[in-house]
């Protein structure tokens, strides 16, 4: 594997391998000395263009915990929102010796752009590119999935397996969703079958073309779920008219009280985060037992420590065999 | 074209692990205390056998785990990235114990030096010691066994491979022409 | 003055045949005409065309030399066969005014590569508010009939209806960028299958279909004469079409790149695919192809429109949009379109040459190659293979789409009024 830029560079071979070896991840992470020799020497940037601090210190951990040298870019704020300046802040990072470059970007392609331009040697690891896609996210909810849904809650169970027919229903703005993008593409590939549920306004046209199912009515596609995903939903997005008004959003397309009641014993409530409580998401259905979003967090570091040592433990100039 | 020729059989292996599972016992004074930890891939079934010996001979069971010294390693960078195995400490831990790392065969000595590095990452054990089905020589750390199956003088350009039932169907250690192998 | 024996050329792709150009016209059509002190060129197997016309290409002088001028562009184009450009008109300072199109016009003129028609600006500063000089551009010295706010569209309705009627007094053409401005705010690429995986914003084809209907209708309503630019779907040939069986009189042009290049290409998130309309699906490109065979579209125009590196070199949504396309036009098309069967060389020369010249009001392009015809003509090795390198191309810009890639048809000579602009392949002194 030279560089994570989408969910479909994975096949399914290469995806349980990154899942596999986050379960190792996993279990060093329950050890009172949690740092791990393996990147001594390796330098890790985290190219931030957007804000994301969940998102980078997940990373930022991540890479410490595998001993690696982390250098944090904040580019947000800066005059830095121009193309130009993504190539010139590259060549700057390329001169700094970075091996990995983890790259936040408001552009979709911004991290392919950066990984295929030539203005870089290292690897990049695509840390969420405008809408477009959002890989580790996908990989963290995967392996939280893969967990409760096939491992039964016991850690390392699941290794090996896939998520073959399980369902897994995604709801809310898919259209400007990259965590969306990414789930759709592993999920597909995992073998789960997914479910988009959106009003229309907030599928993207060509959604047809993707491997899922979607529907516009979210009650229907509770039912036989065995993992339900809320995205969050931009307030903003109303005044672009996508929906008329938050109420009548929450109302059609939030999990409350009365939809969780709807699900099978156990079935997962999943959120990428940052929630919007009282939106896309009510405060019942956030803290309630079936949550992963607590879990979706740590489980977050893991993955990172195994796409971050996919990209870097091996050689070079041998390929991995991964994609 | 691979040459290879046997160098043990399943009967010898057999023995050879019986006597190391008595010099483990003698030299610990009994079972008390001890820890076996195999280093994947066969290290860990070699630890399961010992620890089965120990238990027909003592008729105590004593802990059995796995302890992958991947992410410790010092040669990474020169290989394709390898998959990690897994690490399984018993639940008493490795604290106050005598660990005893089982592997198949100790060859540079680089994987007990992370073994060590790893181990030490666990907790910290009263001792620790070494227990080898094969040394075939070529050290290039200041590493030795305290046990050691059966002693094999080799060439660098040779190759020693460990097969066991519990992976390969059967049991034999071979020696073969590295060749296209490394 | 030079004069020229063109030996053994194809008149449209026809029979051998010697052409003589003198005098800045063709002086003799006919088999083993005598040299008499002519330069003989060997046109055995070269196919002759009359020199193409582009109605629609970005010369970016004044306002931005850094990616094209007048020279350097009108070079580009001589290069690959054209003795007539249209140059657009969002410069800076935009070419609203009579003294900005005969600045543009004596460019041209100095340069001498091609002849250049500078387009005026429909709206003063393209701003769609209130309408430029028309009457004026007309009149000066550079004798403007094409007016268009390209690279904006003339949204307003009022305001086109009004434009559309003004020109007639000059015998003037309003050419359209059809793009409804709300449905596109944002947008990045064709709105489909590949964008919602790209996750770029989308550029719906209704929004380019919505604005030639709303057209043609008024065109119709007002008798007014419509060209439409760069036509990118099928949608909007089926208008088109329907629009001129109607008895429309409306015109249309489609760009090389959009004969050829599909949506699938900005998958690379490679800038040098941006361009604006964007690359649409496979079945539009059919659509634009059957199209320009069955003379729905009129005119094959390249919409040339060279960039400084530094905004291309950079990722999808900070780059500009355009593609340079002077210098492959005509091997586009054969790809496109004669390899294909679709157009034979007839073909080619109306729809490059004669179809434009006349939507131009152009007298002395365009004109069949017979005696006493203007000698503006190129001659076309149709076998001819070569690869693009954008380093060698004669555009101060390098943002090719077809950089790397093999292209059929080579142009080996262009003569603008007799006198060669390109001979052997190579560019001459103007």
């Amino acid at each position: 594997m030279r560089h994570l830029l989408s969910a479909a560079d994975l096949d399914r071979d290469a995806a349980l391998r990154v899942l596999d070896t986050a379960e190792q991840m996993a279990a060093t992470q329950q050890r009172e000395i949690k740092k791990l020799p393996t990147l001594r020497g390796r330098t890790v940037v985290n190219l931030f263009f957007e804000d994301s601090t969940r998102t980078r210190i997940s990373f930022e951990a991540a890479a410490k915990r595998l001993s690696a040298d982390v250098i944090n870019f904040s580019a947000k704020g800066s005059s830095v929102s121009k193309g130009e300046s993504l190539k010139d802040t590259a060549l700057t990072l390329e001169a700094m010796g970075a091996d990995a470059v983890v790259v936040r970007h408001g552009a979709s392609g911004g991290a392919h752009r950066l990984a295929t331009s030539g203005w870089i040697n290292g690897s990049v690891v695509n840390a969420g590119d405008g809408t477009h896609e959002h890989p580790t996210q996908a990989l963290l909810d995967a392996f939280t999935m893969r967990h409760h849904l096939v491992g039964q809650r016991e850690p390392g169970a699941a290794t090996g397996e896939d998520l073959a027919g399980r369902k897994v229903t995604i709801v809310g703005d898919v259209l400007h969703s990259r965590v969306a993008r990414s789930n759709v593409l592993l999920l597909h590939t995992l073998g789960a079958e997914v479910t988009l549920v959106a009003p229309p306004t907030l599928l993207p046209v060509g959604v047809q073309t993707w491997p899922c199912a979607t529907s516009y009515d979210l009650d229907s596609a509770l039912e036989g779920a065995d993992a339900v995903m809320m995205l969050r939903v931009q307030v903003e997005r109303m005044n672009a008219a996508y929906f008329p008004s938050a109420r009548e959003y929450s109302r059609r397309y939030g999990l409350d009280a009365r939809r969780l009641r709807l699900m099978a014993e156990h079935t997962i409530v999943m959120h990428p985060g940052p929630m919007n409580r009282g939106l896309e998401i009510s405060a019942d259905a956030a803290d309630s037992a079936r949550s992963t979003i607590v879990e979706q967090v740590s489980n977050g570091v893991s993955v990172r420590m195994a796409v971050l040592y996919l990209l870097l433990a091996g050689s070079d100039d041998v390929d991995g065999g991964t994609a | 074209m691979t040459r290879a020729r046997t160098l043990l059989e399943a009967p010898e292996i057999g023995r050879v692990l019986t006597r190391i599972a008595h010099e483990l016992l003698e030299r610990n004074k009994g079972a008390e205390g001890l820890v076996l930890l195999g280093i994947p891939t066969r290290g860990v079934a070699l630890a399961h056998r010992l620890a089965a010996t120990i238990a027909d001979v003592e008729g105590t069971q004593v802990p059995v785990g796995a302890i992958d010294v991947t992410m410790y390693r010092d040669d990474l960078r020169h290989h394709p990235v390898r998959t990690l195995e897994r690490t399984d400490i018993p639940t008493a831990g490795v604290d106050g114990a005598t660990v005893v790392l089982v592997d198949d065969v100790l060859f540079s000595g680089r994987t007990v030096r992370a073994a060590l590095d790893a181990l030490s990452d666990l907790g910290r054990p009263r001792a620790v010691r070494l227990a080898v089905l094969v040394d075939r020589g070529h050290r290039e750390l200041p590493i030795r066994a305290d046990h050691v199956g059966k002693n094999l003088p080799t060439s660098l350009a040779e190759r020693v491979r460990v097969l066991l039932a519990e992976h390969d169907g059967r049991d034999e250690v071979l020696i073969e022409d590295a060749g296209d192998q490394r | 003055m030079t004069t020229y024996l063109l030996r053994g050329v194809r008149p449209l792709g026809a029979d051998p045949v010697d052409l003589l150009l003198a005098d800045g016209v063709i002086a003799d059509v006919g088999p083993d005409l005598a040299a008499d002190g002519a330069v003989i060129v060997d046109g055995a197997g070269l196919v002759a065309l009359p020199g193409l016309v582009d109605l629609h290409a970005h010369l970016r002088e004044p306002g931005r030399e850094d990616a094209e001028t007048v020279a350097s562009g009108t070079r580009a184009a001589a290069a690959g066969g054209f003795t007539a450009v249209h140059a657009m008109a969002n410069t800076s300072p935009v070419a609203d005014t009579a003294g900005v199109v005969e600045q543009v016009w004596r460019l041209g003129r100095e340069a001498g590569w091609v002849d250049v028609h500078p387009v005026g600006a429909v709206t003063v500063g393209i701003a769609g508010e209130r309408l430029a000089e028309l009457g004026a551009m007309a009149d000066s010295a550079a004798r403007v009939r094409v007016f268009s706010d390209d690279g904006h569209c003339v949204s307003d309705a009022v305001l086109m209806r009004r434009a559309l009627e003004y020109v007639k007094a000059s015998d003037g053409v309003i050419a359209q960028h059809a793009q409804e401005p709300r449905p596109t705010e944002g947008a990045q690429m064709h709105e489909g299958d590949v964008s919602s995986v790209l996750g770029l914003a989308g550029w719906p084809a209704v929004a380019e279909e919505a604005i030639i209907a709303r057209d043609v209708l008024l065109a119709q309503h007002v008798g007014s004469r419509l060209h439409v630019c760069h036509v990118s779907t099928a949608g909007s040939v089926e208008i088109l079409r329907w629009a001129k069986g109607r008895g429309v009189d409306v015109t249309a042009e489609v760009t090389p790149h959009h004969l050829l290049l599909t949506d699938e290409l900005v998958r690379t998130y490679d800038p040098r695919y941006k361009v604006n309309p964007p690359l649409r699906s496979d079945a539009d490109v059919q659509a634009l192809r059957a199209g320009l065979a069955d003379g729905t579209i009129d005119a094959v125009a390249t919409d040339h429109a060279p960039h400084a590196s530094e905004d291309k070199d950079c990722e999808w949504a900070a780059a500009a949009m355009g593609m340079t396309g002077l210098e492959t036009a005509l091997s586009a098309v054969v790809e496109a379109m004669v390899d294909t069967g679709l157009l034979d060389w007839a073909g080619v020369a109306d729809r490059m040459s004669v179809r434009p010249a006349r939507i131009g009001r152009l007298e002395h392009q365009g004109q069949p190659l017979t005696v006493g015809s203007p000698a503006n003509l190129t001659l076309v090795d149709p076998v001819g293979r070569w690869q693009v390198d954008p380093a060698a191309s004669a555009s101060a810009s390098r943002n090719t789409p077809f950089a790397g890639r093999t292209l059929h048809g080579r142009v080996i000579a262009t003569f603008l009024r007799g006198r060669a602009t390109v001979l052997d392949g190579e560019l001459t002194g103007p």
